[in-house]
Parts: C-alpha cells; sequence; structure tokens
C-alpha cells in the first residue's frame, strides 16, 4: 500500500509529536506537580491547604494522562527508545513510580479523615509526588543529553552499562533543579489564578519569584555546561532506512548540541522563550498579574523543553559506550504503517480530548475559597 | 538471560497486574451502575436517588484512584522490565496502549474530577452526562487494552521484518478486530459488572440486615439485581471459550484446563470432575459430561477438539520448521540483500518464535538435536493442574453468581428484599468474584506460556537485561507500599460504609454519622 506521506517526514512529525507531547504534560501536570512540591510551604494551615489542594483537586487527573499518553505514545512510535530508556534508567523510574502511585491516593484520601496525623501523612505523600517526579524528569533528560552507557547486541537485544548513583553528575543535577525551579514557578502562578487573594497567595508569589530567578541561572549554568556534550552521525545515512540502529554509526562530538542553532538560527527562539517567559513570568509576579505570570511560566517551560529536543536532533538517546547503538529519528522509530495509523488516530482524537478538556476547565473556573470548604461537601 | 531474572520478572508482572484488577473491574461496573442510578435521578427527580448515586459514587471514588495508581505501573513496566518485548512487538503492541490513553484515559480522567465537583455547576441532565462519559471511558479502556492482551494471544495481522528484527503491523484491522480480543473484552467487562453488582448487592443486604438505611438499600439491591443477572449471564455464556479453537496456543490452553491429553473425538465431552497426573500424562477419575466441550470450543457437534499428545507433535513440527527460519535470518543479517535466504526465510518465518524456544537451552537453535526439540515441544505445555482447577473454581463461582442474582432478581420482583437467610449470603458472596475474575487472569496468562506472544516471543526471551538485585529491590518496595494501600483502601471503604449514604450531604466537619440529613421515617441506627 502507497501512503500519502513518506518515511522521513513522518518520523520527524512523530518527533514533533514526541515534543508536544512532553510539552503537554510539562505545562498541565507541570504546575500539578509544581503546586504539590509547594505545598508544604505556601500553606501551613490545614485550611490553607485544603484550598490549595483544591486549586488542582478536580482537574490533576485529567492533566496526568499527558504522562501516560505520553509514554504509551513513546512504546507505539518510538519502541526502542521506550524499552531503552525505561530499562537503563530502571530504578530512577521506578522512583518516579513510586512517588506518583502516592499522588492520586493523597488527593482522594486526604480528606477522608479529620486526624491530623493521617493529613500530614498525605501532605507529605502530596510533596512526595509532586517534587521527586519532577527532580527525576529533569536528572533523566540531563542524561539523555549526555548519552547513555547501553549497548544493543546482534538481536537488538539492550544491556545497560551504569549504576544508579551515576545518574548524578553535576550537569544533570542542575537539569533536576531546573526542572524543579521550572515546574514550582509554573504551579506558583497557577496558584495565582486559581487561589484566593490572601496569604497563600503571597506566599506563592515570594517562592514563584525566586523559583523564576533560579530557572534564569539554571537555564543558563546548564546551557553552559552543555557546550561539553554532543553526538554526530558519521558517514551518509538513509532518513527512509528501516529502523535499525546497527546500521548508523555516531561519534561523540563535543559542542554538537550546539550545531543545529548555528544552521538553523530561527530554532534560536526555542532558548529565547525559556529565558524570555521566565522573566515576564517574575514581571508578572511583581505587578500581581497572574495572567501574564502563568503565560510567562507556560512560554518557559515550553522554551526549555523545545531548547533539549531541537538541540539535540536527530538523536533522541544516544549511547556513550557504543556508536552503533545510539537512538536517532532515522533508525529507532516505529514501522511507516504504524507512525501513519497514529498519525491520523492523533489528529481525529487530540482536537477532541483537547475540546471537552477546554469544557471542564470553563465550568471548573472561578478561585478556590477557604469560605467553599465549608460548605460544598465533595471538596477534597 | 539468567532465569532468576526472567522468573523475578514474571513474579512482578504477575503481582501487579493481579492487584491492579483488584480494582479496575469494580471501575468498570460501578460506574455504569451509577449511570443508571443517576438515570433515574433524573427521571424521577427524587432527591433519594441522588443520594443513592452520590453515595455508591463515592466508594466509585475511593476504588477508582487506586486503579489509576497502579495503572501507572502497568503503562511504564513494559518498559522497564520487559524491554526487549518492547523492541519486540511495540510496533503493535504500543498502538491500541497510546490509543486507550487519548481515547480512554483522557476521556475518564477528565470527567471524573466534574463528575465528582460538578454537582452543583451543572444541569441534572449534564452531570449525567459526565458521568456516563467516565463510564465510557473506562470500559473503552478495557477494550483497548484487551486488543492488546488479544494480541498476545493470537497475532494477527502482524510478521517478522528481518530488518529491523522485530514485528511490525501489515494489517491493522486485523489488530482491531481480533476475534480473540473481542471475545476476551466482552468476557471481562462482564465479569466486571458482575463484580461491582455483587458488591452494591451485598453492601445493601448488609444495611437491611442492619436495618438501616433502608431506603437507599432497597433501590440499590433492585439495580444490582437486575444488572448483576444480564452481567453474570453474559460472563458465563459469552466466555472466553470462543477464542479458543483459533490458534494452537489457544487449543492448546483449552487442552490444559481440560487436562485432556488426548485428542477428544466429536461430539466432544467435558471432563466436570478429574485428577491431573502430570508424570503418567493422564487424568484418574474423569467424570465426563458429554457434547459440552465441543459446543463451548468449536460451536459444534461433529468437531474433535484436539488433545495435548496431538498439540505437542504440531509444535515439534514447527520447531524443526522455525530453526529453518532462523538458518535464512542468520544469512540476512550478515547480508540483507541475498534472496535466496529471504525466499526461505518467507516460507518459514511464521514458525520463527518456535526455533527460539531452543534457546532456553542452547544458544543456537541450529545445533538443537532430535531430543531437545522433543523436550522444547513439551514445553508448550502450560502448567496444567493449575489451568485444570483454576478453570473449574472460576467457572463455579460465574454458576454460583448466576443463581445469586437469580435469587436476588425473584425477590426483589416479589417485594421481599429482607429475606434473612439471603440477604446473609449476598453478604458473604462479596469476595467470590474478586476470587472469580483473578483467577480469570491467571487462566489467560499461565495458559499462554511458554509464550509471551503466542508462536512469537518466548516469555523467558522478553525481558529487561537487569540485575536480580534491582528486581527486587521493586518487587519488595511494591509489595510493601501495594498491601499498605490495600489496608489504607480497605479500611476507607468500610468506614464510608459505616458512616453511610447521608454523610456526604453535610458539610465537613460532620456530626454523628447518618443523624444531621437523614430524612424524616428513615431508619438510622
Amino acid at each position: 500500500m502507497e501512503l500519502p506521506l513518506d518515511y522521513p517526514t513522518l518520523r520527524l512529525i512523530w518527533w514533533g509529536l514526541l515534543g508536544v507531547l512532553l510539552i503537554g504534560f510539562a505545562l498541565t501536570d507541570g504546575y500539578d506537580m509544581g503546586v504539590g512540591a509547594l505545598l508544604p510551604f505556601v500553606a501551613r494551615t490545614d485550611e490553607e491547604r485544603r484550598m490549595v489542594i483544591n486549586t488542582v483537586g478536580a482537574t490533576w487527573e485529567g492533566n496526568q494522562v499527558w504522562f501516560i499518553t505520553g509514554g504509551a505514545a513513546i512504546f507505539a512510535a518510538w519502541p526502542l527508545v521506550y524499552g531503552v530508556s525505561f530499562s537503563g534508567f530502571y530504578l530512577a523510574i521506578f522512583l518516579v513510580l513510586v512517588a506518583m502511585i502516592l499522588r492520586p491516593v493523597g488527593f482522594k484520601y486526604r480528606s477522608k479523615r479529620p486526624d491530623p496525623r493521617w493529613r500530614a501523612f498525605w501532605d507529605w505523600a502530596l510533596f512526595t509526588g509532586g517534587f521527586v517526579p519532577v527532580l527525576v524528569f529533569g536528572v533523566a533528560v540531563g542524561n539523555v543529553l549526555q548519552g547513555a552507557p547501553f549497548k544493543l547486541d546482534g538481536d537488538l537485544r539492550a544491556t545497560y552499562h551504569g549504576a544508579f548513583f551515576g545518574l548524578f553528575t553535576p550537569f544533570t543535577l542542575v537539569c533536576g533543579l531546573l526542572s524543579v525551579a521550572m515546574l514550582a514557578l509554573h504551579g506558583a502562578a497557577w496558584l495565582g489564578i486559581k487561589a484566593e487573594a490572601g496569604v497563600v497567595q503571597d506566599r506563592a508569589r515570594r517562592f514563584g519569584t525566586a523559583a523564576a530567578i533560579a530557572s534564569l541561572l539554571l537555564f543558563l549554568v546548564g546551557g553552559l555546561l552543555a557546550t561539553r556534550l554532543g553526538f554526530r552521525i558519521e558517514g551518509a545515512f538513509d532518513p527512509a532506512a528501516p529502523s535499525n540502529p546497527l546500521r548508523m554509526a555516531t561519534v561523540a562530538a563535543p559542542g554538537a548540541w550546539f550545531d543545529n542553532f548555528g544552521r538553523h538560527p530561527w530554532m534560536l527562539a526555542a532558548p529565547a522563550l525559556g529565558f524570555g517567559g521566565a522573566v515576564l513570568a517574575l514581571l508578572g509576579l511583581w505587578r500581581r498579574s497572574a495572567p501574564l505570570a502563568f503565560g510567562g511560566s507556560s512560554a518557559s517551560a515550553a522554551g526549555i523543553v523545545a531548547t533539549v529536543g531541537l538541540s539535540m536532533f536527530p538523536f533522541i538517546l544516544p549511547s556513550t559506550i557504543d556508536p552503533r547503538s545510539s537512538l536517532t529519528v532515522w533508525n529507532a522509530s516505529s514501522s511507516h504503517l504504524t507512525l501513519f495509523i497514529m498519525l491520523i488516530v492523533v489528529v481525529v482524537l487530540m482536537p477532541v480530548v483537547l475540546l471537552y478538556t477546554a469544557w471542564v476547565f470553563k465550568v471548573l473556573w472561578g478561585r478556590t475559597s477557604t469560605a467553599a470548604l465549608k460548605t460544598d461537601p465533595a471538596l477534597y | 538471560m539468567d532465569p532468576a531474572v526472567v522468573d523475578l520478572s514474571r513474579l512482578q508482572f504477575a503481582l501487579t497486574a493481579l492487584y491492579h484488577f483488584l480494582f479496575v473491574p469494580l471501575t468498570l461496573g460501578l460506574s455504569f451502575m451509577l449511570v443508571i442510578m443517576e438515570s433515574v435521578y433524573v427521571m424521577t427527580k427524587r432527591p433519594i436517588w441522588r443520594t443513592t448515586t452520590r453515595f455508591w459514587g463515592t466508594l466509585f471514588g475511593i476504588n477508582f484512584v487506586l486503579g489509576v495508581a497502579t495503572g501507572l505501573t502497568m503503562e511504564f513496566q513494559f518498559g522497564m522490565n520487559w524491554s526487549y518485548y518492547s523492541h519486540y512487538v511495540g510496533d503493535i503492541f504500543g498502538a491500541p496502549l497510546a490509543i486507550e490513553g487519548l481515547m480512554a484515559f483522557f476521556l475518564e480522567a477528565t470527567f471524573v474530577g466534574l463528575m465528582f465537583f460538578g454537582w452543583d455547576k451543572l444541569r441534572p441532565v449534564t452531570h449525567l452526562l459526565v458521568t456516563f462519559l467516565v463510564a465510557l471511558g473506562t470500559n473503552l479502556s478495557a477494550l483497548w487494552i484487551l486488543v492488546a492482551n488479544g494480541w498476545m494471544q493470537n497475532p494477527v495481522g502482524a510478521a517478522f521484518n528481518p530488518d529491523t528484527l522485530r514485528m511490525e503491523v501489515t494489517d491493522f484491522r486485523a489488530v482491531l478486530f481480533n476475534p480473540v480480543a473481542q471475545a476476551k473484552f466482552v468476557h471481562t467487562v462482564s465479569a466486571g459488572y458482575t463484580i461491582a453488582a455483587v458488591f452494591v448487592l451485598g453492601v445493601s443486604a448488609w444495611y437491611l440486615l442492619k436495618g438501616r438505611y433502608v431506603s437507599v438499600a432497597k433501590r440499590s439491591l433492585t439495580v444490582a439485581a437486575a444488572f448483576g443477572l444480564a452481567s453474570s449471564l453474559s460472563v458465563v455464556v459469552l466466555g472466553d471459550e470462543s477464542g479458543y479453537a483459533l490458534t494452537d496456543n489457544q487449543k492448546m490452553k483449552l487442552a490444559a484446563l481440560e487436562a485432556m491429553w488426548e485428542t477428544e473425538p466429536a461430539p466432544a465431552g467435558l471432563t466436570a470432575f478429574g485428577i491431573p497426573d502430570l508424570k503418567a500424562r493422564e487424568t484418574h477419575a474423569e467424570i465426563k459430561i458429554p457434547y459440552v466441550l465441543g459446543l463451548i470450543a468449536t460451536r459444534s457437534l461433529d468437531r474433535p477438539v484436539a488433545g495435548i499428545f496431538e498439540l505437542v507433535a504440531q509444535a515439534e513440527t514447527r520447531i524443526e520448521s522455525g530453526v529453518v527460519a532462523y538458518d535464512a535470518l542468520q544469512t540476512l543479517k550478515a547480508n540483507p540483500k541475498d534472496l535466496a535466504a529471504r525466499g526461505v526465510f518467507e516460507t518459514h518465518r511464521r514458525d520463527l518464535g518456535y526455533a527460539l524456544l531452543l534457546k532456553r537451552h542452547v544458544a543456537d537453535p541450529r545445533t538443537a538435536d532430535k531430543a531437545l526439540i522433543q523436550k522444547a515441544a513439551w514445553e508448550t505445555v502450560p502448567n496444567v493442574p493449575v489451568m485444570f482447577w483454576s478453570f473449574r473454581i472460576m467457572a463455579g463461582i460465574g454458576f454460583l453468581m448466576i443463581a445469586l442474582f437469580a435469587t436476588a432478581f425473584v425477590l426483589a420482583a416479589l417485594r421481599r428484599q429482607n429475606t434473612r437467610w439471603f440477604l446473609m449470603i449476598a453478604v458473604a458472596a462479596i469476595p467470590l468474584p474478586w476470587i472469580s475474575t483473578e483467577l480469570g487472569w491467571v487462566l489467560a496468562e499461565v495458559g499462554r506460556q511458554p509464550w509471551a506472544v503466542e508462536g512469537v516471543l518466548p516469555t523467558f526471551l522478553a525481558p529487561s537485561s537487569l540485575s536480580v538485585a534491582q528486581i527486587l529491590t521493586s518487587i519488595v518496595v511494591f509489595t510493601l507500599l501495594y498491601g499498605a494501600l490495600a489496608v489504607v483502601e480497605v479500611g476507607l471503604i468500610l468506614r464510608t460504609i459505616k458512616k453511610g449514604p447521608f454523610a456526604e450531604q453535610e458539610a465537613f466537619p460532620s456530626g454523628p454519622p447518618g443523624v444531621l440529613a437523614a430524612p424524616a421515617g428513615e431508619a438510622v441506627a
């Protein structure tokens, strides 16, 4: 069967969709996690905490699906990337899972009993569920940028030759902290939109300001450290070739992550958005403009994620120990037919999802007040 | 592969999947029961139905979050623990999972918040629609995950590609309309509906025994009786067996759960009881019901049902053919342009997976002798006693459920809901359908062994190259975490049941349970 889109185009589209899903996750569930990470600091009393929890209580579940669908989309479109990364970073991903398992339960169960120790425990669970995944994702992205010590054998079976603590280097820690700062800012900006005016919002603004400044600094430091990183494809390759990494050679080339920006200067829009968004968010926090702050934090998060993707293109997961194992857009995708079918599925379903999600947010629009906590039994 | 890594990976998957499925079926069924109850509210506008809906909705919510939480593990452990599997079949298997996310998870998760928080923000009809969309989402999720699982049992519409060293989609429509997947979907959601009906029936019966919240309990019991009767009939009649005549492994699964060593000539009889003997390869003290097996497995009275000996002999032939495919593949790996090798490979491609069975014993299947091939052929027989007894307990409970709901239905129709002996049985029956569905999964997945994907990829080749220490860490932590969450969940369910349907009607902090908002004339203990 002749498909209306050729294989390289579909691979490129699916690389873009991977970015869309990651950015969608950062922008939606990102603020839920940011709010979770800020919970113990911006809200001290039980009433304040309930108010903060209820700013995301009704919508975090739908937001989390960006994460789940992102994982499944990597499985469907980039099976080798899914298998190699999740098994390679096994304990780190496991840590994320444990933290994320605590989150749904924390939201739902916390309000079921008035006992302060019960509630303190679930506060801790919600903090962990927000903070730990965000930190680990950042560290994981750092490791992807550095390249990972894995090797594919003749049957394309992956073996990983690193240890859990090897994941933590100065560069990857900077990435992890950047991720935390970026989403803490996003969470603080969300509280500006959704929480009632008062002491909680004031604290959120202070933490948000610190997070915005930290984001700017860490993004800069990360960029400087990244000048020592990079990989290139060696020799000629066919972007329509069957997905088999063994047939492509790559080489470590420090500085190569900046090649794309030189070749395609328009790509500099991504880091500009990362910096500019954080500055706008800072401005919004100072001038008490919640829409500006939230717009800024969204732009910043989107810009930072896009910067990583664009700088690595066409690499998705380079190998540090075997030049014939690196996974790229041109050698690690699903088949031509699968990419095409899944694109149709996305084109049909994604607008529907966005439409009803927008409707649900519209119905639930409005600030969460402490007064409502006393009258509405449905609230957490 | 280190055998310990294989066993631990399987153990972790079994534990997390069986645990996940404690919560999922209740979600599947209770969501539709909420739709039914809320529909009655919307039509009659009687507040008692709103109270009833919200009460079961609260219990739904406590259960739902654990389904979501443990579902995260399911979504990611294919990559974490089964990375070779992910590479080998991801081109096919990943698609239904991604569609599940887009079509089902977004739907249920986006609307579930509104379902709980939107009671006062939406018109009743709109809220009913929201509840319906949650139910639709959860059930669509079951559809897609069973399309994925059905493909593991009957891998249609795909072929091995020697260039990419993996299975790839050739016919997506065949994957979608896989008859095994469809049979599984109907069977599994019916089981979920039955579980929810038993839960509602049992809790209502407990209230009636105690004389508490009678108005809610009687109404709930009536809904559960009707819903449960339809579902329990469906789960047995539209059982999973309809797919058992399709593939060699499905036939083997049937032979194993029947402990049927010799081919059963038409019309095949069903073994109601027996004691399978693995060493002697025969089953003692058999009691047979004539005709029934033929009807179940082949939907006919004139076709035989293959026994274990015959199926093992077929497996032997397929292993020999698979070795030829394996040999051609090695040539193709070195030189993808070798047309002669490609031709040989095409001829024997569908048996490649059978050659891989030999890798448990030798690195290169081409070096295996006749004795080893025979041994590997016998390894295609799943664990017969486990299959035999799981099936009997599962099916036995299935028939018990029909009897339970038929009785409930008659009593409800006669308005004799307060029959004490029945109420006590209904309370005691609550755990039974859970045992039955868990055993159903044991049958499906133990019965699929030694395959991860039938005829394509043996289970022992599918795991990630992890260390024993890594997997032990995750198993221990999962066990502790899941165990603690189970205790908390059951505790909250019991607490909510004790507080009763009227506790949610008032704002926190609550007064004495059930007293404040109970309508006049309501019996409150």
